[in-house]
């Protein structure tokens, strides 16, 4: 049998028909469903008085649009409150799970999905949301869809899909000393650029990925879309199986016994053929930040905002010179220079245990800078109640940060976590797109040490000096 | 779904790269439960300023405030995988996006919505775009597979051709799985469920998880 690759393994095992013209429909395992892009999917289904083919195969939490404060009391009335409801009620309608917004299981889909084990290795899993990459960390083929792709897959449990090409990202080396997968993430898509990955699904692999947690790999994987891959793979090992077992919707038993027997075929045989190679050093990697207003318009932290004066492409230039007028920067300034209002720690990206606790170890024992205001949003009640049982909570209060429920907050700013025009935020989250975290708001992307670190100092700074910076 | 087959229209156009959809469509507006009417939320901060007046943004601006096509540049529609970008370009009209490249959920969204969006890269892209500026209308014609530039040459593009046949007939491809593939998706997944039962969650424990939620 011709070697194939973790992505082809998945996929074949989920192709219910070949068409003629060389596209596939793909069995669907598994669906999260969220309150943004649900309402229209459930109301399309009604409308055409279809039947919901799978209810065991879809589970639904509102993250997007709830508060992360005062989370006891009913939600004010409005939109969001509407959202959230209308997502309640088309869930006891077409009798699918719902987790509630005040359930000790609530979390931002991509955060709560693997913490259930309703994310495993070898499934298919989608979501209305593109951060679903994230799962694949597991070494399933996870993918953000729209609405209507939503609506399909309620009907139809399937998705008409033409098979991505592959590309392997080979990481060597060792991370340095306060450089962390976020630096690796965002290395990459300043490399290979955000549409770098188009048409891609992307497998991490090399060395690096054994000394990788499955939180760094959610990371990793999380936020493969902004390269422009939908898909984003990690094959499982040993730590996939160590982190998968014993959750409440893993397989148990024989039942597990025989999933891991499959999961441990599934990694890429020797001698399969990826469509592309890049290859990324991580040894020599400083920590990253975001200067413009996409997530490959970055640079190490110890450098200077860019020139746009010397890019030579016309349509890059021009992209360049409205990031810098965008982010109110100038060419030439050391990027440790930029000061901050805000810093936001949390999202589908950065706001897991491992995140929260490398970012208290920064604070601990520090005060937050007076010109910041600096925010903690768990990725989930899990990951709340587990970081309030370490004390987290504790060492965040005392530098100043606030504490939050959990919810996607102000990484997409549907809630009322947003910045106010012309702020600007060092932030663990995805996109630093414009207004993305509130109208006018400027967002610098970097991983939660680097954020929790600039909390500290008031603006931008390399993590690696803040030991010396008192 | 509305057909698409032939149209002439001016096209607007949008010189600039990395046009994510929360440009398009931005995030607060997200919370509305309907697909119809987005077109007044399109390019929302493009489109007003911060007083409630109209900007000179390409889409305000005549002829282009009529147009149908829309060209745009690099990795049009990169980032979150909101329908809505594509619903709000819909209602305000534009029904054909011409760019080098596109976001991939976007571009996959366009095609459930009646939206074609093609992609013309490099020298024939620069030539789109100059043409666009001139505000002469342009036939952009699916059947053919061209987009016909004034006075200029037929440009070809590619689509695959059940995208094209869906666009072309209007189709409702959620209805077209049920009718044609309903049997194959039912004997797969009696295969599936014996080789991987493992993925099936109609054994009680989604029940019991739930059952130790609050539900609120």
């Amino acid at each position: 049998m011709t070697a194939r690759t973790l992505y082809e393994k998945v996929w074949d095992s989920h192709v219910i028909k070949n068409y003629e013209d060389g596209t596939s429909l793909l069995y669907i395992d598994r669906h999260l469903v969220q309150e943004v892009s649900s309402p229209q999917a459930f109301a399309g289904l009604a409308a055409e008085g279809r039947k919901f083919r799978r209810p065991d195969a879809h589970i639904a939490v509102a993250d997007h649009a709830v508060p992360t404060t005062d989370r006891h009391l009913p939600l004010p009335e409005g939109l969001a409150a509407r959202q959230v409801a209308r997502l309640k009620d088309n869930c006891a309608r077409f009798g699918i799970g719902y987790i509630g917004m005040n359930d000790a299981r609530h979390g931002i889909v991509h955060v709560m999905g693997p913490e259930l084990g309703f994310t495993l290795p070898g499934a298919t899993l989608v979501c209305g949301d593109s951060h679903t990459s994230t799962h694949g960390a597991f070494g399933a083929i996870a993918f953000g869809i729209g609405a209507s792709e939503c609506e399909c897959v309620f009907a139809t449990q399937s998705l008409r899909q033409r098979k991505q090409k592959t590309m392997r990202v080979n990481l060597v080396g060792r991370l340095g000393d306060g450089v962390t997968v976020k630096d690796i993430i965002l290395a990459l898509i300043a490399r290979i650029g955000t549409n770098g990955g188009v048409g891609y699904a992307i497998e991490y692999a090399g060395p690096v990925i054994g000394q990788l947690s499955m939180e760094a790999r959610m990371t990793l994987c999380n936020m493969s879309i902004e390269a422009g891959s939908r898909v984003g793979m990690v094959a499982p090992d040993e730590t996939t199986i160590a982190w998968v077992s014993g959750r409440p919707l893993a397989p148990a038993g024989a039942l597990l016994d025989r999933a891991i027997t499959y999961w441990k075929g599934l990694p890429s045989d020797t001698g399969a053929v990826f469509d592309r190679e890049v290859d990324l050093d991580v040894s020599a990697l400083a920590p990253q930040v975001s200067w413009g207003t996409n997530p490959g318009e970055t640079a190490s932290v110890t450098g200077l905002v860019p020139d746009p004066t010397v890019e030579t492409d016309p349509v890059k230039r021009q992209k360049m010179e409205r990031s810098l007028a965008y982010m109110n920067l100038k060419p030439g300034t050391p990027l440790e220079e930029i000061a901050i209002d805000r810093v936001f720690i949390g999202s589908c990206t950065n706001g897991r245990l491992e995140d929260l606790r490398i970012a208290a170890s920064v604070v601990s024992g520090r005060k937050v800078a007076d010109n910041v205001a600096a925010i903690v949003v768990p990725g989930s009640a899990t990951v709340r109640l587990q970081a309030e049982a370490e004390g987290l909570d504790r060492v965040f209060r005392d530098a100043g940060f606030e504490w939050r429920d959990s919810g996607c907050s102000m990484c997409v700013a549907m809630n009322d976590d947003r910045l106010k025009p012309g702020e600007r935020c060092a932030s663990t989250s995805n996109r630093n797109f414009e207004g993305r975290q509130g109208l006018g708001g400027r967002t610098h992307l970097m991983s939660p040490a680097m954020a929790a670190a600039a909390a500290i100092a008031g603006h931008l700074i390399d993590i690696r000096k803040l030991e010396t910076m008192h | 779904m509305e057909k698409f087959t032939r149209l002439t229209s001016v096209a607007a156009p949008l010189a600039e790269a990395d046009v994510d959809t929360d440009i398009i469509f931005p995030a607060r507006f997200l919370l509305l439960l309907d697909k119809a009417g987005l077109g007044k939320h399109l390019f929302h901060e493009r489109r007003h300023r911060r007083d409630g007046g109209m900007t000179d943004f390409v889409l305000n601006t005549p002829p282009f405030n009529e147009a149908r096509i829309l060209v745009a540049d690099a990795n049009f529609g990169s980032g979150s995988s909101r329908e809505q970008a594509v619903w709000a370009l819909a209602d305000f009209g534009i029904r054909c996006v011409i760019a080098p490249s596109f976001g991939e959920i976007f571009f996959s969204n366009c095609f459930k919505n009646g939206v074609l969006p093609i992609v013309i890269t490099g020298e024939a892209h620069a030539n789109v775009m100059a043409a666009a500026r001139t505000g002469q209308p342009f036939t952009v014609d699916l059947e053919a597979q061209t987009v016909l530039l004034p006075n200029g040459p037929a440009l070809s593009f590619d689509i695959d051709p059940w995208r094209k046949r869906a666009l072309l007939l209007g189709l409702d491809e959620i209805g077209g799985i049920l009718a044609d593939d309903a049997e194959d998706i039912s004997a797969f997944e009696a295969r599936h469920r014996v080789d991987n039962p493992w993925l099936f969650l109609d054994d009680g424990r989604m029940e019991q998880l739930l059952s130790q939620g609050d539900g609120k």
